[in-house]
């Protein structure tokens, strides 16, 4: 084998967003000596874009709140399709969390008595997020990444992993090349900690950053663990349509959690027109209750621009389609309008949310405390991923594990705003803790070195093709063209053929990319390495659309409009088979617990 | 459609040439939206930072027209295109590729500043009690999204290369942000004046005008702390009075 700079450790963490630092600082807390590899800067990564807050049932703002509650929630916005183990989990952690978070020096807004304040958001019975304006994430990630550089945490910034490396059945390290020389670097690890985040790149409208191109998910199939909910790709409903060139940039939903109202060209509130049933004793019944709800009325039921982001997502969707759409095709967002109800309306919505304001202000010329905003679905996250173990986030493959949006299960079909970011924290802290025992319990694996050089050797193909290969960036623009069209927020069973038809023709191209220039800080070479992963997890998404025959959560079916009973009992469950290809399996979901069964029967 | 003229900054380590590159534009693009443009059609090998796009990672930092500013947040319209439009790196750091440099030193300077230290929780769940009022002012600094732009433009830095001596701005409100937390029970002042050297400002204000998020740094951070600084180690009244305390 060549002489690879060679990084010894415990536990290694791919990632460097919320859930890859919460599992390594835990990790480095618990003795473990641990690494992170990121593609970016740290401090950069998606969670930065975060901004309505972290869901955490502490009931500072709303005594009536409580885990159960938020597991109820969790489990009706995931059609139940959840990794009911992991909402639990989730529910009963998040509150000790967030907390903590404040004792490592997060700033969050504060309530009349000095604690931290709690907002609304979709799906969320009563105030639940935790948040700090509308930048929570960034407050996360920069608390997060100052804790952990105080203790002891190695991170290797700008460097990509190419792929896993296996002892036997058992994640013995990675393999990669730092972006800025273009070297390759072996990373030998006891336990290895994936925390990649999402394929938001996979389509075009999307709010994800170049980094999002599957690789966690990917990583892990081709090492052999198993896909689960690849069908389920969240799209926000609102996200900026105006000027094109911003067109997928999130608009958070805490403009609709402080009041902001969804509108068609004609000026409906089309929301009212489609409550579901499900849903209909929880939201209100009136304008006026509506707003009185987002004012913290206790007595009032949410408004339906409050109900899950799927919902919202198609009814704004069927405003477009039927002709009552925004001029550059979308629908409005209002939140101007609440000077009819506040005197000092505009100071209060610069003060609440003013990265909006900020963003609205910059790149769309547009005050948003006078003219509504023009806005659209957007690809945002990935509920589907890598399957855990619910309590220790371990994948099928030993030593290898999974947290954030990379693993699936917490979210089901449809994850709720605010879940995400305190996601990241509950499961990175206990992938970090499992991972350091893991890595406690076993010795060093044994690098195949064969598969090591067969790495490197594929990775550099692109230079020898050089300039005259396939353009790597077309290739990328094509595919997200492709499955935004055909496998997108409304889906059909030839449609979704296309687009499995497509990705080989895309593959083969991919297969022909070619670069010039040399291996320093290449961007071409690092998109052109990007596309195997975010092709393979494409095809995948695809194949189980295909499979799942209803419609469910985000996954929504022009020719399967409706939920199926027979459905809800299933995950799909994806790995890689023995011809190489995605073999697709239905697994029984997981079982409630009589206690769970209350929890949601007290809520219904 | 219209097409612009842009002069790129290519080449390696310092060595390097501006390139000039005509394309098409729409309106409403930012300049990140032309370097990729560029990218992904005549120049797939150029380098170039950007994660958000929206303002918030802080990662596309450079010098356009000469001026440091956030590629993503910088629209077309706010520049005149009948002239070739400049874009180059960032000059306070060391050169990598194209637009990318390296800014590993300010990681440097933030593991060596005190971190964060809680005093006593107020409550038995061990939470703060702790009023809006008194965490707006270090929640401004906490804005901060780490572009570095003001640590490119800070002269002491720039011009100076006092990187060895001198925390630059970033650092000064990060500190700031510490100090001013109602939670933190550190104690920074002696390593503000003796290891930070906050001496070194003088006020001119250049980190304030480049700030995407529009942090007021001297204002709010510096002068705030130069006066504590002041007050702890050069005020003969206040000295005495710590005598007889």
């Amino acid at each position: 084998m060549a002489d690879y700079p060679v990084h010894e450790y415990d536990v290694l963490v791919i990632g460097a967003g919320g859930a890859g630092l919460r599992a390594a600082i835990e990790s480095s807390a618990a003795g473990a000596k641990t690494g992170v590899v990121t593609k970016s800067l740290l401090g950069k990564a998606h969670t930065v874009m975060a901004e309505g807050g972290m869901a955490a049932a502490m009931g500072n703002v709303d005594e009536r709140d409580n885990w159960r509650v938020h597991f109820a929630d969790t489990m009706r916005g995931g059609q139940y399709l959840n990794n009911c183990r992991m909402a639990e989990l989730h529910a009963q952690e998040a509150p000790a969390r967030v907390k903590e978070l404040e004792a490592w020096g997060a700033i969050f807004d504060r309530t009349k008595d000095g604690r931290i304040l709690q907002r609304n958001f979709g799906g969320h019975r009563y105030p639940r997020l935790a948040h700090v304006g509308d930048r929570t994430g960034l407050e996360m990630i920069r608390t997060l990444q100052d804790h952990g550089i105080h203790q002891g945490i190695e991170v290797h910034a700008e460097h990509t992993i190419l792929t896993l490396l296996k002892d036997g059945g058992r994640c013995v390290g990675a393999f990669g090349y730092d972006r800025e020389k273009g070297r390759f670097h072996l990373f030998h690890a006891k336990a290895v900690v994936l925390a990649t985040g999402g394929i938001g790149r996979a389509f075009q409208v999307t709010s994800n950053s170049w980094e999002y191109t599957a690789d966690g998910q990917a990583l892990a199939y081709q090492a052999g663990a198993a896909l689960l909910d690849m069908e389920f790709v969240q799209f926000h409903p609102t996200g900026m349509v105006w000027p094109p060139s911003v067109k997928g940039i999130l608009v958070t939903e805490g403009v609709r959690g402080e009041g902001g109202v969804l509108r068609n060209k004609e000026g409906k509130r089309f929301m009212f027109d489609d409550i579901p049933e499900n849903y209909r004793s929880q939201t209100a019944d009136t304008p006026e209750e509506g707003w009185r709800y987002t004012q913290g009325d206790k007595s009032a039921r949410r408004p339906p621009e409050l109900l899950t982001r799927d919902h919202v997502a198609r009814c704004i969707n069927r405003e477009v389609r039927a002709g009552r759409g925004s001029p550059h095709g979308g629908v409005f967002l209002d939140i101007a309008w609440i000077k009819e109800k506040l005197p000092n309306a505009a100071e209060h919505i610069k003060k609440k949310l003013p990265s909006m304001y900020h963003q609205f202000k910059q790149l769309a010329d547009l005050d948003i405390t006078q003219e509504p905003m023009e806005i659209g679905p957007t690809t945002h996250y990935m509920m589907g991923g890598v399957q855990v173990d619910g309590d220790t986030q371990m994948s099928a493959v030993p030593g290898l594990f999974a947290a954030g949006e990379c693993a699936a299960g917490l979210h089901g079909a449809n994850r709720l705003g605010g879940n995400s970011l305190s996601d990241l924290l509950v499961f990175g802290k206990r992938a970090g803790e499992y991972a350091a025992k893991f890595a406690k319990e076993n010795s060093a694996g044994k690098i195949n070195s064969a598969e090591v050089e067969a790495a490197a050797k594929r990775a550099v193909e692109p230079f020898e093709r050089g300039a005259a290969g396939e353009n790597p960036f077309a290739v990328q623009h094509e595919l997200q063209e492709m499955m935004q069209k055909l496998v997108g927020i409304v889906r059909v069973e030839n449609e979704m053929q296309d687009a499995l038809s497509e990705i080989p023709k895309l593959q083969a191209r991919a297969a022909r990319a070619g670069i010039g220039g040399n291996r320093e800080y290449n961007t071409g070479w690092h998109t052109a390495l990007d596309l195997d992963n975010l092709l393979a997890i494409s095809e995948i998404v695809a194949i189980a659309g295909i499979e799942r025959k209803e419609s469910r959560g985000a996954h929504f079916r022009d020719d399967y409009p409706d939920k199926s009973a027979e459905w809800g009992k299933y995950n799909l469950k994806i790995t890689k088979g023995p011809d190489g290809k995605p073999s697709v399996e239905r697994m029984p979901v997981c079982p409630l617990t009589d206690e769970m069964k209350k929890c949601i029967e007290e809520q219904k | 459609m219209s097409t612009a003229t842009f002069q790129i900054w290519r080449g390696e380590r310092g060595s390097g040439k501006f390139v000039d590159y005509t394309t098409e534009y729409e309106a409403g693009m930012v300049v990140l939206d032309v370097v990729h443009r560029i990218q992904a059609a005549q120049a797939n090998d150029m380098a170039v930072r950007w994660n958000c796009k929206a303002g918030k990672c802080g990662s596309c930092s450079a010098e356009i027209n000469g001026k440091p500013r956030l590629m993503c947040m910088t629209r077309l319209n706010q520049l005149d295109l009948t002239q070739a439009v400049t874009v180059e790196p960032m000059k306070t750091f060391p050169h990598v590729k194209d637009l990318v440099t390296d800014v590993s030193w300010n990681y440097e300077v933030k593991k060596k500043i005190q971190k964060f230290t809680p005093r006593k929780p107020d409550a038995p769940d061990g939470t703060w009690r702790v009023q809006q009022a008194d965490v707006d002012r270090p929640q401004e600094f906490r804005k901060c999204i780490e572009c570095f732009l003001c640590q490119d433009v800070c002269h002491v830095l720039r011009d100076h290369n006092l990187h060895d001596k001198f925390i630059g701005p970033r650092f000064l409100i990060h500190t700031a942000q510490l100090e001013m937390n109602p939670i933190d029970a550190g104690d920074r002042l002696k390593a503000l004046k003796d290891d930070y050297n906050i001496g070194y400002c003088n006020i001119t204000k250049c980190c304030t005008k480049v700030c995407p998020e529009e942090i007021k740094i001297t204002d709010n951070a510096i002068i705030p702390l130069k006066e504590r600084v002041v007050d702890e180690f050069y005020d003969p009244l206040g000295g005495l009075f710590k005598v007889f305390r």
